[in-house]
């Protein structure tokens, strides 16, 4: 098998080879280190990663072949590699959050699921990409530049994870962690025509995952099969002492549930509010192919109403601005991270840490702390967070009357495909409305997956169809995803990535622009 | 410098009648920090008990300390609280360099303790009832301190060192109803009050309760308002009030100001006020209103607290006997006089005198050997009597050693010495310094046939009848056996020899 035919394997198959033999995992890990030389670089790279971390995955990889050479029994992913969005602390390699606030901050401490993945023995190759403190949808709101789409280098790759999701994409890793607060692992997965999951709230511990909003941020696995998500969130999962929002009891047997094969009997919903007006028609036509898949694998079809998610996407900017005012009042450059001194004036405390935000934070970043401050003021509480608190109780009553009648929801991930860097920019409610399917089930707390559904009829990018169970219930997304998936690439002859553009090397132009 | 203008005490109490509020942070001795496995200890090397929790670093979760909350609990049961079932934490958010988080995780709308009460004894027997409107769970900010600048305060400082050694320290703080009532017995009931408190938490075993340590610390809130009218004055809120003593003089001074800028028809500004133990009186702090704007919202990363009724009766059943019954039982038991009891409370010295009487010594031995050599030592280096090194064993076996005659009370000084310079047990320091009484009669005589063949004018008087006397033989000869000999026994031999009956 040559390199490139190597890196577009799933995770699973190569954790298989390497079971097997086959392969070392330097070999993988090096042939995922050459693919990011070539294309993530340059003007017209993807730039999914923000730093890469050969050395130490290379020496990971090599202490795994060692280790199975040796007879050592080890974990199933071991020697896999994997990318890291840059929102996680990881020791040995920097963690921006994408943010001038945080240039070149070495955590002194690793985050639970880097804990997981170390002991996993899974090789980290980098730092991914994200919109700053991961607010937004695009990716463009990153302080180290944009990253691009692979199946459009003109579009965006979604976001806040759009590195992750474009890196997976792209053949840079066959896995990647991501966080998810309002649809940041499952919008750019839509986009880019990959799978990612954001698991029951709790079942994956978040200490270490920089918090946006404590109550809606859950770290989640990215992959290109509904199989590998399964796998990944396996590695990640379960009770952490250290969060005391975690789960003592999460959801288990994820892999298995993706191996089950069938859904005969199932009964699925389709949310009414979630998709028709204001959803673009290609998807909608994807969307609808599903559900026929669907059915014709024994699947019930049935309508469901959640008459109160016209009102989610209004508390969720409420929520999450609320909670980010105050998890981002620790950057204030006083015990770490990048110091702004006034530039005229006395330096006093409150100077310093008032320069230090004016310049340390990106526009989109400012706008939410705005927000969140407002919305706390004193009497201002009840009629903003207050009232948000309240829908938010109303979306997790449409959920567990919706799960009363079906065993999982179906909707489209996203209202359209991935729109054109730059496009949304100066438009942050539009920008805002990309996550009107994927916020529900981060204010409910339930989980949430999304995969490839196919190319949308008038642009020929991807479609994500987004599948979302009751708390706890992780597997039935698996369960029905991983069939899903197996129909829809016995429809199209094979996984849909394999009708991605091919990318030009920009390696020697990265040359050429340092 | 204090330039503001007082009333006398009287008349202000005259005009006036004051109201009092206190609310009291105690910070509770847990192995490890309120939200952190950081080792909460007091005094180390600044920033060195700190990890990634408390310092506040990107990524972090705060997780409840169990021992804390049961620490909490049991303050509340002691106080007579209601204990909540469900109780929940909230940021209060203000920018701060001690606050690493720039906000504080506490508890705000549903405390974990609520309406209890406690009464207060002054020192003439008077009792006041004072209502506990809430006990509630919070952290603690690192400590700073500002360099430079005349006031050790941070306006004026050339820059400021902070010590994060005390962020996240579990605090618990017990804020009182309104205490109507108290008159010109304000300032002492304020005394007693934080006292009490602290003998509470101190005998409870959660807080190792040194105000000097900042462990208990008292915020007193003091109002004046016309003898008869219902409306509260306007009240402050003076800080920094580290000692007993201060707490006391803090609100007299508070009571006497209000008068004097109530008198002059001014308003009394709401702020808080710092407490200077130099000066004596208060100096304004930064304006406080009930709107400052927290920005208060509910902790997302932390779940509720659920009580359940079977892990509260069984830390009830772990309270200690409270603190004035036990005062009452003790003084009954040993028979001291109140004004006897009294200064060993003052002195601090009641465990102490405790356990020197379980481990054998009589009531009126252990007061003598504590309020007696041990505090007049203690007071010379400047240590607590407790802390001078003397332990009840000790007592006992130096009071066992007179009792036998073995040595007497003034070799018993020496003993001690010997203890505290290490030499051993009291039986130990005896025999390596030869401190036995001397008890040969042969070495006692010639001591004494020396002693009146010097002194012959004596021994005539003593012939002659004087028995008094004898008191300068015995003397001498106390001198010339460096008071190793038992002077009841020397008196005897100088009458024998003078062939006197005694």
């Amino acid at each position: 098998m040559s390199a490139s035919e190597l890196i577009r394997s799933s995770a699973a198959v190569m954790a298989a080879k390497l079971a097997a033999g086959e392969i070392t995992s330097v070999e993988l890990v090096q042939a995922h280190l050459d693919r990011i030389a070539e294309i993530d670089g340059g003007e017209r790279g993807i730039h999914a990663f923000l730093h890469v971390n050969g050395e130490e995955a290379l020496a990971v990889a090599a202490d795994v072949d060692a280790r199975r050479a040796a007879g050592e029994e080890l974990h199933e992913l071991a020697g896999v590699p994997i990318a890291i969005k840059d929102l996680i602390v990881t020791k040995g390699q920097p963690t921006t959050a994408a943010s001038k606030i945080l240039e070149g901050w070495m955590s002194p401490y690793d985050a639970t699921v880097i804990k997981k993945i170390r002991a996993a023995r899974m090789p980290m190759l980098g730092k991914t990409n994200l919109d700053e403190f991961a607010m937004g949808s695009s990716t463009e709101h990153s302080a180290y530049g944009l990253t691009r789409n692979p199946w459009d280098l003109d579009r965006i790759p979604g976001g806040s994870g759009g590195g992750s999701a474009a890196a997976v994409a792209s053949f840079e890793a066959p896995l990647a962690l991501g966080t998810d607060t309002g649809g940041s692992i499952r919008q750019p997965g839509s986009v880019t025509g990959t799978v990612g999951v954001k698991p029951t709230y709790g079942a994956v511990s978040r200490y270490g995952a920089i918090a946006m909003a404590s109550s809606l941020d859950q770290i989640g696995p990215v992959s290109r099969t509904v199989l590998d998500s399964a796998l990944l969130q396996e590695v990640i999962g379960g009770y952490d002492p250290q969060d005391s929002t975690s789960l003592t009891d999460p959801s288990t047997g994820l892999a298995d549930a993706a191996r089950v094969g069938n859904v005969a009997g199932m009964k699925i919903g389709v949310i009414k509010e979630l998709h028709g007006e204001g959803f673009q028609a290609g998807v909608e036509n994807r969307f609808n192919e599903s559900l026929e898949l669907l059915r014709e694998a024994g699947a019930e079809i049935v309508e469901v109403s959640c008459p109160n998610f016209g009102y989610a996407l209004g508390a969720y900017y409420l929520i999450m601005p609320s909670e980010a005012s105050s998890n981002l009042a620790k950057f204030d450059g006083v015990r770490f991270g990048a110091r702004t001194l006034p530039t005229e004036g006395p330096l006093t405390i409150e100077r310093v840490m008032g320069a230090t935000r004016a310049a340390g934070f990106g526009a989109e970043v400012k706008r939410r702390i705005i927000l969140g401050t407002y919305a706390l003021s004193a009497g201002y509480y009840d009629a903003y967070y207050g009232s948000a608190q309240r829908v938010r109780t109303l979306v997790q009553r449409d959920f567990e009357a919706a799960f009363e009648q079906v065993d999982v929801l179906i909707s489209p991930t996203t209202p359209t495909t991935a729109f054109k860097l730059g496009e949304k920019l100066d438009d942050p409610l539009s920008m805002y409305l990309q996550d009107v399917a994927t916020i529900p089930a981060n204010l409910a707390g339930i989980p949430g997956l999304t995969l490839p559904g196919g190319l949308a009829d008038e642009d020929g990018l991807p479609v994500g169809i987004q599948l979302l169970a009751p708390a706890r219930e992780d597997a039935r997304v698996y369960r029905v995803g991983a069939v899903l998936e197996s129909l829809l690439e016995a429809k199209w002859g094979g996984p849909m990535l394999n009708q991605a553009p091919e990318l030009a090397t920009t390696a020697v132009a990265a040359e050429e622009a340092n | 410098m204090n330039t503001e203008t007082i009333l006398s005490f009287e008349e202000a109490m005259e005009k006036y009648e004051p109201v009092l509020g206190f609310e009291v942070h105690v910070e509770l001795n847990t192995k490890t920090k309120m939200f952190s496995s950081a080792p909460n200890v007091f005094g180390d090397e600044p920033n060195t008990n700190v990890n990634e929790v408390c310092l506040g670093l990107p990524g972090v979760l705060p997780v409840v300390n169990k021992k804390a909350v049961e620490s909490s609990i049991l303050i509340g049961l002691a106080l007579n609280c209601k204990i909540a079932p469900h109780s929940t934490f909230a940021r209060k958010q203000y920018f701060y360099p001690d606050t690493p988080k720039n906000f504080q995780t506490s508890q705000y709308d549903d405390p974990i303790c609520y309406d209890g009460w406690i009464d207060i004894e002054l020192e003439d027997g008077t009792v006041f009832h004072v209502e506990i409107e809430r006990a509630h769970m919070e952290e603690d900010a690192g400590k700073l301190t500002h360099m430079g600048g005349s006031t050790g305060r941070i306006q004026g400082a050339d820059f400021s060192l902070v010590d994060y050694n005390r962020s996240g320290v579990p605090l618990v703080e017990i804020v009182t109803k309104t205490i109507e009532g108290a008159g010109s017995r304000a300032p002492e009931l304020a005394k007693a009050y934080v006292a009490a408190i602290r003998e509470i938490v101190k005998n409870l075993g959660v807080s190792e309760a040194k105000m000097e340590h900042g462990n208990v610390r008292c915020d007193a809130n003091v109002s004046l308002r016309p003898h008869g009218q219902e409306k509260l004055g306007t009240r402050t809120e003076t800080k920094n009030v580290n000692s007993l003593r201060a707490v006391e003089n803090a609100v007299k001074f508070e009571i006497q100001r209000h008068a004097a800028v109530l008198d002059s028809g001014v308003a009394i500004t709401q702020e808080t006020r710092h407490w200077h133990e130099d000066t004596k009186s208060t100096t304004s702090g930064r304006p406080k209103s009930d709107a400052d704007d927290y920005r208060y919202f509910p902790e997302p990363d932390l779940v509720p607290i659920v009580t359940s009724a079977a892990w509260v009766e069984e830390l009830r059943a772990t309270l200690p006997e409270p603190p004035a019954e036990r005062r009452k039982r003790l003084q009954a038991d040993w028979g001291y006089s109140d004004l006897e009891f009294r200064d060993v409370v003052n002195a601090g010295l009641m465990d102490e005198i405790e356990e020197t009487i379980a481990a054998g010594a009589t009531a009126a031995a252990a007061r003598k050997w504590w309020m007696g050599e041990i505090a007049r030592r203690a007071k010379l280096a400047d240590v607590d009597p407790a802390a001078l090194g003397v332990t009840p064993a000790v007592v006992v076996e130096i009071e066992k050693l007179i009792a036998s005659g073995a040595i007497n009370d003034k070799l018993a000084r020496k003993v001690l010495d010997g203890v505290l310079e290490g030499e051993g047990t009291p039986t130990e320091v005896v025999a390596k310094r030869g401190l036995a009484v001397v008890s040969d009669d042969g070495a006692l005589q010639t001591a004494i046939d020396e002693a009146l063949a010097a002194q012959p004018d004596v021994a005539e008087k003593i012939r002659g009848g004087k028995v008094q006397a004898v008191g300068a033989i015995v003397g001498g000869v106390m001198k010339v056996t460096r008071g190793q000999a038992d002077a009841g026994r020397v008196r005897e031999l100088i009458l024998k020899t003078l062939g006197v009956e005694g």
